[in-house]
């Protein structure tokens, strides 16, 4: 399995990651992508991203070896921004190729929700008169991971 | 000596981003006793290690660890809220 990982300030550009996965062989059948917005939720100005480096890379890696064995993925691509975000920018792309459209589809579901749950990452929100507050965790992101120990969308 | 790591509002609370704790001897604590005598310093860090403050998870060695995970010298423990990615 061909596996990218990057944790960065800049953009992502969706047009070259998902040609690097095609061009991975001819029995790619699918590519699976999940993009992830900064929500203007309440008049909110910009999020600002920190991560735990090295821990980060690890955590995701591990996610992303497990979503290729179970879903026998060709390939995966992870790209998760950090530092400051105005609203409507890109922060993850999770890109997964596999032969068939269902494999793409729930690896991708499988390493965000575990993403979101178990990789170091958090969250300020600014609003624009200046006050900021980190972002709490949520439980239906650790019910939205639990659902792939009980066997995956299919049985939830 | 353990390296610690704090982040997110942790480390706007404490004001700083980590610090290095000498072990004695052959102490071997849990996160458990560290986070006890962290918060018997008082101040930011009654707040956080106390009651109240909110949540807190720690990893050792960069690995998620439980309270009751034992501490060596040269170990990496980090403290940090719930993790908000994705």
């Amino acid at each position: 399995m061909q596996v990218d990982i990057r944790i960065q300030e800049e953009a992502f550009s969706v047009d070259a990651e998902i040609a690097r996965l095609a061009g991975v062989g001819f029995d790619v059948g699918g590519i699976g992508l999940f993009m992830g917005l900064v929500r203007g939720d309440a008049g909110l100005a910009a999020l600002v991203l920190e991560h735990y480096p090295g821990m980060t890379e690890s955590m995701i890696g591990r996610i992303v070896a497990q979503a290729g064995t179970r879903f026998g993925l060709m390939a995966c691509t992870v790209i998760h921004r950090v530092g400051r975000l105005p609203v409507g920018a890109p922060i993850v792309l999770v890109l997964c190729a596999a032969a068939h459209r269902g494999a793409a589809l729930d690896a991708t579901g499988f390493v965000i929700d575990w993403l979101k749950t178990q990789a170091p990452f958090w969250k300020r929100e600014e609003y624009p008169d200046g006050q900021a507050k980190w972002v709490a965790a949520r439980e239906s992101d650790e019910a939205a991971a639990a659902r792939w120990d009980a066997g995956g969308p299919a049985e939830a | 000596m353990v390296e610690i790591l704090y982040f997110a509002w942790l480390r706007d609370r404490l004001g700083r981003s980590g610090e290095t704790l000498v072990l004695s001897g052959d102490e071997a604590p849990s996160v458990r006793d560290i986070m006890d005598g962290l918060r018997r310093r008082g101040a930011a860090y009654e707040e956080i290690f106390g009651e109240g403050a909110g949540p807190i998870r720690c990893a050792v060695n960069q690995e998620f660890a439980a309270l009751d995970s034992p501490v060596r010298a040269g170990d990496e423990l980090a403290f940090f809220p719930p993790v908000t990615g994705g």
